[in-house]
């Protein structure tokens, strides 16, 4: 290998017959790693869902109780996923666009919920808002429900979600910096039209990126809803929920069907995130870089 | 030093230590502040005085129990495990996504998020489908006595997938930004591929690696909807913390779960701490370099 020191710099890199053979193994070797780990449990959620026939698969989705985990999965997304975008802007506005103190200590506790465990999550509302926490007394005073309702299901779905949108905004807008902002300022514009014509049509990719990522989160959450929801069928279960309660009640084709739209749910995030990767400058790789120039 | 007003000195006090042309600050500030500590502060707070209010003996008596202890060796186990295994993978995937090109190589990429996307309770039932004894990938395990589902085993594997794309996501970013002048500069000089690899390569991915892995380490030490479907959640042998905390949150039990959940903050904190200082690290070699 050390004779080839004659030829010129882009040659020295040029592959050998023996890398050419070693690049191949590894893309083999990593394909077949995600054939086997990620690919084969994709396939497996459908082949159970349709392991009795597209009859059977239709008839499990029409249960009462997977519609109604269906909705009641699709409410707490509503409820959760502007609440952390509003969240993110505000933080990523502060942040990026201020100079003050303890901004790092803020930026490390917006990470904590990724630190956490989900289980340990749902427990926290529970000491806060269960019938031995801090307001528990006071709620079942007045009639209110917190845990083992929907309002806890959106708190801890709230909380596992909370630094996705923040997360994505803060280094992209980090990045742009605030010349234009500053710009409009100066030239009378107030901060509403602002963030409205300057700040929003900038960031409009990051921010959805962000929110996709929370949107997936907060369909899929299992441990801290699992935690808080008191599993009462058709009232504060979620889609992931009744897949748990149909596959320990041995229903397993039902399982699978409910599974299956979790899991096209999951394939079409994927889909999405790509999109805006390769066609904005959110999360731009080499591929996209070396396309460019 | 930098952050102080160049101006004359204050005579109050500011949370703000440059002055900025922008508005917003108090409202974006103050929403920010009030939502983190509704959210995350009281709640955080509210389970850490839970289980400081047993008192140390107590505490100590808790989370140090037989079973408890049991649950943190199989936890503890199976996520350091999974956390060398993505090491391992994920290093092997964020070089062939950032080094070599492909036919489908887009879709691979948009793949190595799947663990994120799909949710636990999918992935858990999958694997256990998988990997039990009549399973696609389980029946040809069990006849060499191989067991997956219902094992340690079956936890490393699940863990191992919510874990390993931390890694790739960590480490192919900095493969991508290696300039390659550095590794011709290296072949030029005569270096091996190997020593390529050892002395300009790794040095640089390192940091990242140690920062994904301990990523992976702490998600698969806190996970739950994705193991506890392939555990078979025996106590003593394949139960896992978090489990514990819900059974004991079933009991009834919400001092020995607010307790046990303490003795697992403590170590998310320790692993948030490592992957800052790891960056601290970083950015301090970095600025040395330049």
């Amino acid at each position: 290998m050390s004779g080839r020191g004659a030829n010129s710099s882009s040659a020295l890199l040029q592959p050998s017959m023996q890398q050419r053979t070693g690049r191949i193994v590894l893309i083999v070797a990593a394909l077949l790693f995600l054939a086997v780990f990620l690919v084969l449990p994709v396939v497996a959620v459908f082949t159970q869902a349709f392991s009795q026939g597209w009859k059977m698969y239709a008839d499990s989705i029409h249960q009462e109780d997977v519609l109604s985990a269906l909705r009641l999965t699709g409410l707490v997304a509503c409820i959760s996923v502007p609440l952390n975008m509003l969240f993110g802007i505000a933080a990523s506005w502060a942040i990026t666009r201020f100079e003050f103190h303890g901004k790092s200590l803020l930026i490390t506790l917006i990470d904590i919920p990724l630190a956490v465990s989900p289980v340990v999550a749902g427990l926290m509302y529970v000491e806060v808002f269960g019938l031995h926490g801090w307001f528990g007394p006071w709620l079942s005073e007045h009639n209110l429900h917190v845990i083992f309702a929907v309002p806890g299901i959106v708190l801890a779905t709230v909380f596992v979600t909370f630094p996705f949108v923040a997360r994505e905004l803060i280094p992209f807008m980090q990045a742009q910096g605030s010349d234009e902002e500053v710009a409009a300022v100066v030239l009378g514009a107030n901060g509403w039209s602002v963030l409205w014509r300057i700040t929003l049509p900038n960031i409009k990719w990051a921010l959805l990126y962000g929110t996709i990522l929370a949107a997936s989160r907060s369909i899929g959450e299992f441990g801290a809803v699992s935690v808080v929801s008191g599993h009462i069928r058709g009232q504060t279960t979620t889609l992931p929920l009744e897949v748990e309660m149909l596959y320990n009640e041995y229903n397993f084709t039902a399982a699978f069907a409910a599974a299956s739209l979790l899991t096209l749910a999951a394939i079409v995030t994927l889909v999405l995130k790509k999109t805006i990767e390769v066609t904005s400058g959110v999360h731009r790789h080499t591929e996209e870089k070396e396309a460019q120039s | 030093m930098v952050m102080m007003p160049e101006t004359k000195a204050r005579k109050t006090w500011s949370l703000v230590t440059r002055n900025s042309p922008l508005p917003g600050f108090r409202l974006s500030m103050g929403f920010t502040l009030t939502y983190l500590t509704v959210i995350v502060l009281i709640p955080l707070t509210a389970i850490l005085l839970h289980g400081a209010r047993l008192g140390f003996n107590a505490f100590l008596h808790t989370v140090t129990a037989p079973r408890v202890m049991a649950s943190y060796r199989v936890t503890l186990g199976s996520a350091a495990t999974a956390a060398l295994l993505s090491a391992l993978f994920g290093m092997l995937l964020a070089w062939v996504l950032a080094r070599y090109r492909f036919p489908g190589k887009r879709i691979v990429d948009a793949l190595v998020d799947l663990p994120f996307a799909l949710p636990t309770a999918v992935a858990g039932i999958s694997l256990t489908a998988l990997y039990a004894e009549n399973g696609w990938i389980g029946r040809y395990l069990e006849p060499h006595g191989i067991h997956v589902a219902f094992t340690p085993l079956g936890i490393v594997m699940a863990m191992s997938f919510v874990g390993f794309p931390f890694v790739v996501r960590s480490v192919q970013p900095v493969l991508e930004d290696l300039d390659p002048a550095m590794e011709e500069a290296a072949a030029s000089l005569g270096a091996s591929v190997w020593q390529r690899f050892t002395r300009v390569i790794a040095p640089v991915a390192f940091p990242a690696l140690l920062t994904g892995t301990a990523l992976a380490f702490a998600r698969a030490a806190g996970e739950y909807g994705s193991v506890i479907f392939i555990a078979g959640n025996m106590p003593m042998k394949t139960e896992i913390t978090a489990l514990l905390i819900v059974t004991k949150l079933e009991e009834f039990d919400y001092t020995g779960a607010a307790a046990i959940a303490g003795a697992m903050l403590a170590l998310s904190f320790t692993i948030m701490l490592a992957v800052n200082l790891i960056q601290w690290w970083v950015q301090r070699r970095e600025g040395k370099r330049v």
